[in-house]
């Protein structure tokens, strides 16, 4: 169930990088200087950030590294 | 002057990195000392060094240049997707690779593929292919290492001389320090780029009189203000770029960049904190390049912007030769640089000159990808480690640094530098297209060796076939169309089929040739998978 809900996050997170709804207009300007196409993939951008801080805490592929069969490069 | 003095001083400073790394080897494995950092890289050094290895002069200079064009679109078409796709890419393919890498001593992906489908020169051919996709990123950095010198200079340093140091001074710190001395250059540029690039973006804004005149002064001309949205590229071509990160996981110097890191626990921050990075650099980068369009008092940014509005409005009376030299200088990959020079004071302009250099040095971890795989791939594999032992690997592989970066240099010394431009562009599709090799060796048990030849040489000849393509045809001319729609176009900007980017159906292609080759085929044997697949 954890793993079907993060899969959907990021499907969601991709679709929603087509924000064709912003295709054609600048306005209105965040701040008074961000175009809203802009404004939005700077928010998206974020809103990835926020992914991969889940993915590391719920997903972590933790068991990669606790195997006994590295090969030795120890310093 | 002065600023091509701070890069002086810089370049100065990198090569004492490369010196003092090579002090520090350590390890009884000279190879993968020289190679892999001895697999000892912490988190923060494999953060920055990762992603200063995948910004390249592009990232800095031919984004703004791109923005300049064609406005806010390049952040989402390049930076916010790959903010998506690359970390995705490490957290899921990254990890694992790391971890055979541990497990079983790999240094190349090649080495991967050739245990894990039981095959010896099919990954020759795999290695070569990679190779050849690779080369432009080198010819490349040494041309931007000399038009970059030439213009900090202000044309004091030729392109001849400017390209020599650059990879001098490139050569020396990988064949000095190999992966770590690499690594610790590419961490040190990166915290440049950083902290540099926002100074940038401020001290600029302030020159341009505040970015909210600037912006408004945009939106309120009827020729600037579509390049505050997104109308100069179709919501298809937008999409079609989201495959293009797929390519950064594949490209050698990456995962083999991958192996370096000490624990698993050290991607953790790398993948959570690489959206931001992107965030950091792209967005100055892209918004300096659109604010330059009301930079009108700087000379050399107006005879741009005059070559453009020449083409727009007498492109039907010009010839070809007029309209590709009117191309050329409304191109707006300096336009960074310019606003430096027209609003920065002559110290930052020096230090920002010298966070420009680092990101045209980008090609050091492709130089050392490049000698690791000769020698891993072939030298090794050929037996060369075996009878001449480790250490000749090393000299070998400093040996192949030295010679492939004088190559190097002499191409960009004979060659005009937009073949290489077009190839890097193509060499992204390329790697992209390689994805379902990397995919399919890390998770799905029934793939073969004769499917990854055939994903692998469908790469190589659909990349041939798109350079041949937008070679012998002139754009825009529809070659094919289908139930009313371009299916086959050669646009300005390259090639279309179905409105998308070339890379789309290479990608899925080599997906069903990896899938459907490799049903028809004898799987590795079950001890082999098992070795990858156990729990």
């Amino acid at each position: 169930m954890k793993r079907l809900l993060l899969i959907a996050i990021i499907a969601v997170l991709y679709v929603l990088h087509q924000d064709f709804w912003f295709w054609r207009t600048p306005i209105p300007m965040v701040f008074g200087f961000l175009p809203i196409g802009l404004s939005y993939h700077i928010l998206y951008t974020l809103a990835v950030t926020g992914l991969m801080w889940l993915l590391v805490k719920v997903a972590w592929p933790a068991h990669l590294e606790a195997r006994e069969d590295f090969h030795d490069t120890a310093e | 002057m002065i600023p091509a003095l701070f890069v002086f001083c810089y370049l100065a400073i990198v090569i004492y990195i490369g010196i003092f790394a090579f002090r520090r080897k350590s390890g009884e494995h000279p190879a993968e000392d020289y190679f892999l950092a001895n697999r000892s890289l912490g988190s923060v050094v494999f953060l920055l060094s990762l992603f200063g290895t995948n910004m390249t002069a592009f990232a800095i200079l031919g984004s703004s240049g791109h923005a300049f064009a064609n406005g806010i679109v390049t952040y989402g078409l390049m930076a916010s997707s790959s903010a998506l796709i690359v970390p995705l890419s490490l957290f899921f393919i990254g990890t694992r690779v790391w971890s055979l890498g541990k497990r079983f001593g790999f240094m190349t992906p090649v080495q991967m593929f050739r245990d894990r489908w039981e095959c010896g020169h099919i990954g020759t051919v795999i290695s070569v292919v990679q190779t050849a996709l690779l080369l432009p990123y080198i010819v490349i950095g040494v041309m931007g290492g000399g038009t970059t010198l030439y213009a900090i200079s202000g044309g004091r340093v030729p392109f001849w001389l400017g390209g020599a140091v650059v990879a001098m001074v490139v050569m020396s710190y990988v064949f000095f320090g190999g992966m770590r001395g690499t690594a610790w250059v590419n961490a040190f540029q990166t915290t440049l780029f950083l902290v540099f690039g926002m100074i940038a973006l401020l001290v600029i804004g302030a020159g341009m009189g505040g970015f909210g005149k600037a912006m408004n002064e945009l939106l309120a001309s009827p020729s600037t203000a579509s390049l505050l949205t997104r109308e100069k590229i179709s919501p298809l071509f937008f999409f079609s770029y989201t495959f293009i990160p797929l390519s950064s996981i594949n490209f050698p110097h990456m995962i083999i960049f991958c192996l370096t890191a000490e624990r698993v626990q050290h991607f953790k921050k790398t993948v959570i904190l690489y959206p931001i990075c992107m965030l950091a650099i792209w967005l100055p980068a892209v918004f300096l390049g659109v604010a330059a369009n009301r930079a009108t008092n700087v000379p050399s940014i107006q005879a741009k912007l005059e070559a453009r509005q020449t083409l727009a409005t007498q492109s039907a009376q010009l010839s070809p030769e007029q309209k590709n030299q009117l191309r050329t200088k409304s191109a707006g990959d300096d336009v960074l640089l310019r606003l430096l020079e027209a609003y920065a004071p002559l110290w930052l302009a020096g230090l920002l000159g010298a966070g420009i250099m680092a990101a045209v040095m980008a090609s050091d971890s492709q130089i050392l990808a490049l000698s690791t795989m000769f020698t891993e791939d072939i030298f090794a594999f050929y037996e060369g480690k075996e009878r001449f032992g480790e250490k000749a690997q090393v000299i070998t592989g400093r040996l192949f640094v030295v010679g492939l970066t004088l190559i190097a240099y002499f191409i960009a010394l004979k060659f005009p530098q937009p073949i290489f431009d077009l190839a890097v562009s193509y060499a992204f599709s390329g790697y992209s297209a390689l994805m379902p090799l990397m995919i399919a060796a890390l998770f799905w048990k029934g793939s073969t060796k004769w499917g990854a030849l055939a994903s692998t040489l469908w790469a190589a000849a659909s990349v041939a076939a798109v350079a041949i393509f937008q070679s012998i045809v002139t754009a825009p001319q529809v070659i094919w169309s289908f139930g009313g729609m371009e299916a086959l176009a050669r646009t300005p900007g390259g090639t279309s089929v179905f409105g998308l980017l070339p890379v789309v159906p290479m990608t899925i292609i080599s997906a069903i040739l990896m899938i459907v080759v490799s049903l028809m085929t004898a799987k590795p044997t079950g001890a082999t998978v098992g070795r990858y697949f156990s729990k």
